[in-house]
């Protein structure tokens, strides 16, 4: 009843505060920042037009004809029932507007296809639910996912009214970034399902095939943060990868590509670290909540009892109960054929460690022993 | 409906229908076929159209108020399964059934047996489909286009639906040769090819691409079950196969299955038209090569569903350039139905009411079609809510459309009870104006940038979703009113005459309403 309650009242609220609250709600295909996509809008627009164009024409001889040749009006039918003039007019005419669509349509699709000499590139992997972006050459490679505020927001039940919070499921905990005015060449793959990496602004999509390394490009024109989804059904939390890309000066790139190697450089240091010395399974358990919480609870939700069928509970679990080096083992390397991905390459030594003590002695479980990241390095 | 026609030579006396339940279960009478097949996809409509209220519920407002994720894929793959393969495919069977006999002038299906079986796989299919709620893992989520390696994922539902869709195939099989057999044998003497109905002609054509594209999608579906039990690898690149084949093969029967959607409807349009504008049909030979040119069509432009995976330059232009070139014969068919209505002398009954929106709906759906073909635009339209509301305006108010049409036109024939006039404008209103509230906002939402299939959406969508979850509750409550006009129909009602329409033609209308239980006995003469 709450529900239903909360339902009317929120839909009067909306539709009130309509006009001042959501002004500027998209009602037309974005011009977008990059050459394509202004080509493909116009495009959009040209065939619109067409189609306006056709349709006021046929649907006001329909109009006419139901107003002025009704029985009701004293029409009497004609019997006429063919006319070629009439059959090869209206069989020629549009194959003549098919083929003044198809020139242009024809011209962007080879530009769009070109990836040629491009300045760097970036390999984009699709994960069940997220992506990662490695920068070639760069040392650079990191994950992205659906920032904490909005996953907060999102879950069922959660009485967090979306309006509040910032950029609601198209918000990231790590956006790409890219420099402005240089072509950037996108190499497309997906590690489990297929994907389809979409930025509106950029004008294009493009499918993320497990096995498949498709190429596509963007050479931006503006600085600026720009939003997109997954576009294509990858499972449970296909609404819930969103896609940022944030396009800096190239002297701001340049800092900020410094600044992240050196993160990555920290981050493994530190990691060389804490594998180096034993970490206190307290502090083991208190990060596995963290990484459980950002990693597992899609699927193995947030008791640990899965989702009967398809997704196996953590709580009491054949592995997660049974012997350690099975656990560790599936943890870093996945099932094949399953949603359940190989974690070696996204989660660092001390991260997997946690994760695994906090599935054995937490949501349920009691089996009392632990694993050290340098148990985890060694097995790299 | 036990009404015999007097000059029968009857030597037995079992020709009436059977008493009771057994009657509808060993029935080989055309007639009572189509009555199980029609009833059979109203209910299947109800169930698929009660899971679309689920999805619009969910989508109302942003966050996630009532349905897990998980569900919702649930909703959005087994609604698309139940409209598609028991709605609207059933449903023109149903009609085929009823009206093909008579309307060629025969007794009946050429296969009455084979009729009867291919009727009641399908309530044993759609239990299983249906039965997969309740199963571990639930029902398949992975879309209807059944995509490896998501689809791989799935629960223990998986093999009951990769099954359930087999017998479909089956049914739909069997359904189609005995169409074609129908044509070529049960035609009363002078009924040339030339002279045969429309609608007759485009059950004829459809029920070659019937033949032609389901075996290919039991072949396809058939290789996701060896994938998943039996360690091949057909589709997973890991094992040395290719995710995408999966969807060449896919759509080399979808494509095709869009026009066995949609090629009975032009044909049950082109009956009702003329009947209203009392003035013969325009361009009759022109429709029937119209439509054997979409049909031929229909097999080389599969891969413009997937522009996005990746193809060479020149296969993306060739599927570019073939489906463009779709609109010229679809072009045809909706100026010749414009120039029937053109100097006739028209009325609006429902039939007729339907009819027109259908023209003009459908005709809606066309125009965002072309703007789909056209391969770079299709980069940012693809898998965005502006083709939800692109198939949604061919498939609801196209297909579904022409079949209420259809209903309307010939439940007097059925029943011999004229269904109450009023009621059927009320429900072509409210229909019209809820479905329009309902899908055309999702072009916009697909423009502006919402992916299709998800159970969740940023702020700025809210609105539109809002208009169209109150569109899609109105739309279906009003077939729920549709179930009551069918239902009051049957019951009782003024009597219909013989000719029912004015300006019909054809041999339905020389028959008693409802028709005698074996249509034509003698061959009737034709003109």
């Amino acid at each position: 009843m709450n529900k239903l309650k909360q339902l009317f009242a929120s839909g009067a609220l909306l539709t009130f505060m309509s006009s001042v609250a959501h002004a500027e709600y998209g009602l037309n295909m974005p011009v977008g920042v990059t050459e394509t996509s202004r080509q493909v809008y116009d495009l959009h627009m040209l065939i619109l037009w067409v189609c306006v164009a056709i349709g006021v024409v046929v649907f006001g001889a329909m109009i006419w004809s139901m107003i002025f040749h009704r029985k009701s009006q004293g029409a009497v039918a004609a019997q006429f029932h063919e006319s070629m003039t009439a059959e090869l007019v209206w069989t020629v005419v549009p194959f003549i507007i098919l083929i003044v669509m198809a020139i242009p349509a024809t011209k962007v699709l080879i530009d769009m296809h070109d990836a040629s000499e491009a300045d760097m590139s970036i390999k984009v992997t699709g994960y069940q639910w997220k992506w990662r972006y490695e920068y070639i050459g760069e040392d650079v490679d990191f994950f992205s996912s659906l920032d904490a505020a909005s996953n907060e927001a999102r879950q069922v039940g959660s009485d967090i009214d979306p309006a509040t919070v910032e950029n609601y499921l198209l918000n990231v905990d790590h956006p790409l970034v890219i420099p402005v005015n240089t072509k950037v060449r996108f190499l497309l793959t997906a590690s489990d399902v297929i994907h389809s990496w979409w930025v509106p602004d950029f004008g294009w999509k493009k499918d993320a095939i497990p096995g498949y390394i498709n190429e596509a490009w963007v050479k931006v024109d503006e600085p600026g943060v720009y939003r997109g989804q997954c576009a294509e059904l990858c499972g449970r939390d296909h609404g819930f990868m969103p896609i940022v890309v944030e396009v800096k000066s190239e002297a701001d790139y340049a800092v900020w590509l410094a600044a992240q190697k050196g993160e990555e450089v920290v981050a493994a240091v530190a990691n060389e670290l804490a594998v180096s010395e034993a970490v206190t399974t307290e502090d083991l358990m208190k990060k596995g909540e963290t990484v459980y919480q950002s990693n597992c609870v899609a699927c193995h939700q947030a008791k640990g009892e899965g989702i009967p069928g398809v997704f196996p509970a953590i709580t009491g679990g054949v592995i997660t109960t049974g012997p350690i080096d099975q656990h560790i083992d599936r943890a870093m390397n996945g099932k094949a054929g399953t949603a359940m991905m190989a974690y070696k390459d996204q989660l660092t030594d001390v991260e997997l460690a946690a994760v695994i003590t906090y599935q054995r002695n937490a949501l349920g479980n009691k089996v009392g022993d632990s694993v050290q990241p340098s148990a985890i390095a060694a097995l790299r | 409906m036990t009404t015999v026609a007097a000059d029968i030579h009857d030597d037995h006396h079992d020709h009436g229908p059977a008493k009771g339940l057994m009657r509808w279960v060993t029935t080989t009478n055309h007639k009572d076929i189509g009555t199980l097949y029609l009833l059979f996809s109203l209910l299947m409509f109800m169930v698929g159209g009660a899971m679309a209220m689920v999805i619009r519920l969910e989508l109302f407002q942003p966050g996630l108020q009532f349905v897990d994720p998980g569900f919702f894929n649930q909703m959005t793959t087994v609604h698309a399964l139940v409209m598609i393969f028991g709605a609207v495919m059933p449903a023109f069977v149903g009609l085929a059934n009823w009206m093909l006999p008579i309307m060629v002038g025969g007794p009946d299906m050429a296969l009455p047996r084979m009729n009867n079986w291919s009727f009641w796989i399908l309530p044993f299919a759609f239990t299983m489909l249906l039965s997969t709620f309740f199963m571990d893992g639930g029902a398949p989520a992975g879309g209807w286009t059944i995509y490896p390696p998501l689809v791989l994922q799935g629960g223990n539902g998986f093999p009951y639906m990769i099954f359930a869709i087999h017998m479909m195939g089956i049914s739909s099989v069997m359904g189609a040769i005995n169409v074609i057999v129908t044509i070529l044998n049960m035609r009363a003497p002078g009924m040339t090819l030339m002279k045969m109905p429309l609608f007759v002609w485009t059950w004829f054509i459809t029920a070659y691409l019937l033949i032609a594209v389901m075996p290919v999608l039991a072949g396809a579906v058939t290789m996701l079950l060896t994938d998943r039990f039996y360690d091949t690898s057909f589709f997973d690149a890991a094992g040395g196969g290719d995710p995408v084949l999966f969807q060449h093969i896919f759509w080399f029967f979808g494509h095709p299955e869009v026009y066995i959607l949609i090629l009975p409807a032009f044909g049950i349009v082109s009956s009702i038209i003329p009947t209203f504008a009392r003035k013969p049909l325009f361009g009759y030979s022109s429709m029937v090569y119209a439509t054997a040119s979409i049909a031929f069509l229909s097999f080389i432009v599969w891969a413009h569903h997937m522009f996005t995976v990746g193809m060479p330059i020149q296969g993306e232009l060739f599927f570019m350039y073939a489906t463009m070139l779709i609109a010229v014969p679809t072009g045809v068919k909706v100026f010749n139905w414009i120039s029937t209505m053109w100097k006739g002398s028209m009325t609006f009954e429902t039939p007729m009411l339907f009819s027109i929106g259908f023209v003009i709906m459908f005709t809606i759906g066309g125009f965002s079609g072309l703007m789909l073909a056209i391969a770079p635009a299709d980069f940012q339209y693809h898998d965005t809510y502006f083709v939800v509301a692109h198939f949604h305006y061919v498939l609801v108010t196209g297909a579904v459309y022409s079949i209420m049409a259809g209903a309307y036109y010939w439940l007097p024939k059925w029943t011999g009870n004229m269904y109450n006039e009023k009621m059927g404008q009320w429900h072509f209103w409210i229909s019209t104006v809820s479905v329009n509230v309902l899908f055309f906002p999702q072009h916009f939402l697909g423009l502006a940038g919402m992916p299709r299939r998800i159970p969740d959406y940023s702020v700025q969508f809210t609105e539109f979703n809002m208009w169209s979850s109150i569109g899609g509750f109105v739309f279906g409550l009003s077939q729920v009113f549709f179930c009551y006009i069918v239902y009051k129909t049957i019951k009782g009602g003024e009597k219909a005459t013989d000719q029912v329409w004015e300006g019909a033609e054809g041999l339905e209308w020389t028959l008693s309403s409802p028709p005698p239980y074996h249509s034509f006995t003698t061959a009737p003469e034709i003109k």
